[in-house]
């Protein structure tokens, strides 16, 4: 679906007030994770990284390129989903145990 | 082929309310495992979304398939041998590697639309002046945030120091300079050839290591979380690039909500963003010659046992676990000492400053790690007024936290800094490899208070003696 670029920045104003909403108070305990999170859902460059490979048609330069690109972003975000999970398994986990003891 | 577009438009929607409730739930520790599996959801229905979008108008050809496959197979299986092995102590160089990849990949793209002439879509070189502006800053701060990041993670890997030259002043000539470069990169870039993209290139790239690289091991989390912001900005220029709202939305919000987290950190380390970014690193940047310096007077060590023995008699016992605890690896053998401490009736809590261990909530995910319950970790605010009530403070590996020069000297540079009030308690041993001052350079005045004793070693080992002289005094075989 195509759009005007007026459009898309009215997108961008809107999905940036959006942002500064959403973290409003966060304890510093989640901070790391936040912060691993977030930089996993950067990696949504990878949606452009597709684009580009669909696009390509036939140029090996640039099928290369985007294959590199998606890459690059699969990694951010495969990674960083795993890596917030690990994280905050380690806060969920004790919780049952914690109370188990008491 | 309307139906495909209409479907798209609906999954990119959704993509984008579950992206929303994924960064909303991550700040809430209760709801914030799910949230980050609703985000990864939301990422996976995107990538859905562009498929089926291309399959229902022009289809997509053999070649791209067996591209994608092969891009998909090793970002995929690099990033979850990397999310599985590295260390939790690790984690911020490793947030910082993933983050310039994703940087990475938004200059990749942009570099191909310029490239290359893209099928069915425009011609590489754009007339719409939005269109070569969001290729320019996708080029810009694509190469930033990878190059930045990439030194962020090599600066706290350990593998590349802070050069003395990089403190001077010239390095702001040169950073400007840098700076310059890109910009007639992009003027180039507007008026002819794609030349210029060579010399936004390299200019963004130096640039980026240019500024990050003076910046000091303390300020390291506050870049990161900084560059981390700049690969949303950058997404979200790729979107413009490609024509995808979804882009330009989840790249807006990761942008501007790493800015509000940038902003937190650095209001919890009593840091500007501006002092942060060209201040250099703390110690050798400012004249701090009253304040830096070896010169300890009045320092009493004391011996492990002398040590266990005052943990023995004491009722509450709050232990400071930082930087140097992560470093050692200690945090499983603090919890076997506290756990001795805990079975012979003994309070034992934990208080975490805002910025203890590398990164804002750090060491709590370190001391997660080594089961310690939730319930004990403390924040600042909450256990500060507890420390005159205190018996015995375990400060094990942090240093500027427990300044107590942060309150008392006007002229400290670490003045204002929130620190805990350690010195309140009766008895403080601070565990310490040596008298090396800490991540600021700032001498610690805790050090020469007459209840505080060093107990000098790594952690660790330190930690391990103890427990055996407590298990030998007989505590906790009740």
């Amino acid at each position: 679906m195509d759009f005007s670029h007026t459009e898309a920045l009215w997108v961008l104003l809107l999905g940036s007030l959006l942002g500064l909403e959403l973290i409003g108070k966060v304890p510093p305990t989640l901070h790391t994770p936040l912060m691993s999170g977030a930089n996993a859902i950067s990696g949504i460059t990878m949606l452009a990284a597709l684009t580009l490979i669909i696009k390509a048609g036939d140029k090996i330069p640039l099928l290369f390129l985007g294959a590199i690109a998606l890459g690059f972003a699969l990694f951010n975000v495969i990674g960083g989903f795993l890596v917030t999970d690990r994280m905050l398994a380690m806060f969920s986990r004790k919780k049952p145990s914690s109370k188990g003891n008491s | 082929m309307i139906d495909s577009a209409i479907f798209k438009y609906i999954i990119d929607l959704v993509a984008v309310l579950l992206l929303a409730l994924g960064i909303k739930g991550l700040s809430k520790v209760r709801s914030a495992r799910d949230a980050n599996r609703l985000a990864a959801m939301a990422m996976g229905l995107a990538v859905v979304g562009v498929l089926v979008e291309a399959l229902g108008s022009s289809g997509i050809s053999f070649n791209a398939w067996a591209w994608i496959i092969l891009g998909t197979f090793f970002g995929g299986v690099l990033g979850i041998l990397t999310a599985k092995r590295v260390p939790m102590t690790a984690m911020p160089e490793t947030v910082a590697l993933f983050n310039g990849c994703g940087g990475m990949s938004s200059l990749l793209v942009a570099i191909g639309v310029v490239l290359f002439v893209v099928e069915g879509g425009k011609p590489g070189l754009q007339t719409d002046v939005i269109e070569q502006i969001s290729i320019v800053v996708s080029v810009f701060v694509g190469a930033i945030t990878f190059t930045g990041s990439i030194v962020a993670m090599a600066k706290l890997q350990g593998w590349l120091s802070t050069p003395r030259w990089t403190q001077s002043k010239v390095r702001h000539a040169i950073n400007i300079a840098f700076a310059s470069l890109s910009l007639v990169g992009g003027i180039d870039l507007f008026i002819g050839g794609p030349n210029g993209l060579w010399l936004i290139l390299i200019g963004s790239g130096l640039l980026g290591i240019g500024v990050t690289l003076p910046i000091g091991g303390a300020d390291m989390p506050v870049v990161i979380s900084l560059l981390n912001s700049y690969s949303g900005v950058a997404a979200a220029a790729a979107g413009f690039v490609v024509s995808s709202q979804l882009l330009i939305v989840a790249g807006a919000m990761v942008g501007s909500a790493g800015l509000i987290l940038t902003q937190v950190m650095c209001n919890g380390m009593n840091r500007s963003l501006v002092s942060v970014l060209f201040g250099g690193a703390l110690a050798v940047s400012q004249d701090i010659s009253g304040h830096s310096g070896s010169e300890y007077t009045n320092i009493t060590s004391c011996s492990i046992e002398e040590c266990a023995l005052t943990l023995e008699a004491a009722e509450k016992v709050v232990i400071v676990p930082g930087y140097g605890l992560a470093v050692a690896q200690a945090q499983h053998t603090l919890r076997e000492v506290a756990r001795v401490l805990e079975a012979s009736g003994i309070d034992v809590s934990y208080a975490i400053h805002p910025v203890a261990g590398r990164m804002p909530g750090h060491m709590n995910v370190l001391l997660a790690e080594a089961d310690v319950p939730y319930e004990q970790l403390l924040e600042m605010d909450t256990i500060n007024p507890e420390f005159p009530a205190t018996d015995v403070v375990l400060v094990l590996g942090a240093n500027d936290v427990v300044n107590p020069q942060a309150k008392n000297d006007p002229s400290s540079p670490l003045y204002g800094m929130p620190v805990l009030d350690v010195n309140e308690a009766r008895t403080v041993f601070v565990v310490k490899r040596g008298m090396n001052a800490g991540y600021s350079g700032i001498k610690n005045d805790l050090f020469e208070l007459a209840n505080t004793s060093m107990v000098f070693g790594d952690a660790k080992k330190v930690l391990g003696d103890l427990l055996v002289e407590l298990k030998e005094l007989g505590i906790g075989k009740k």
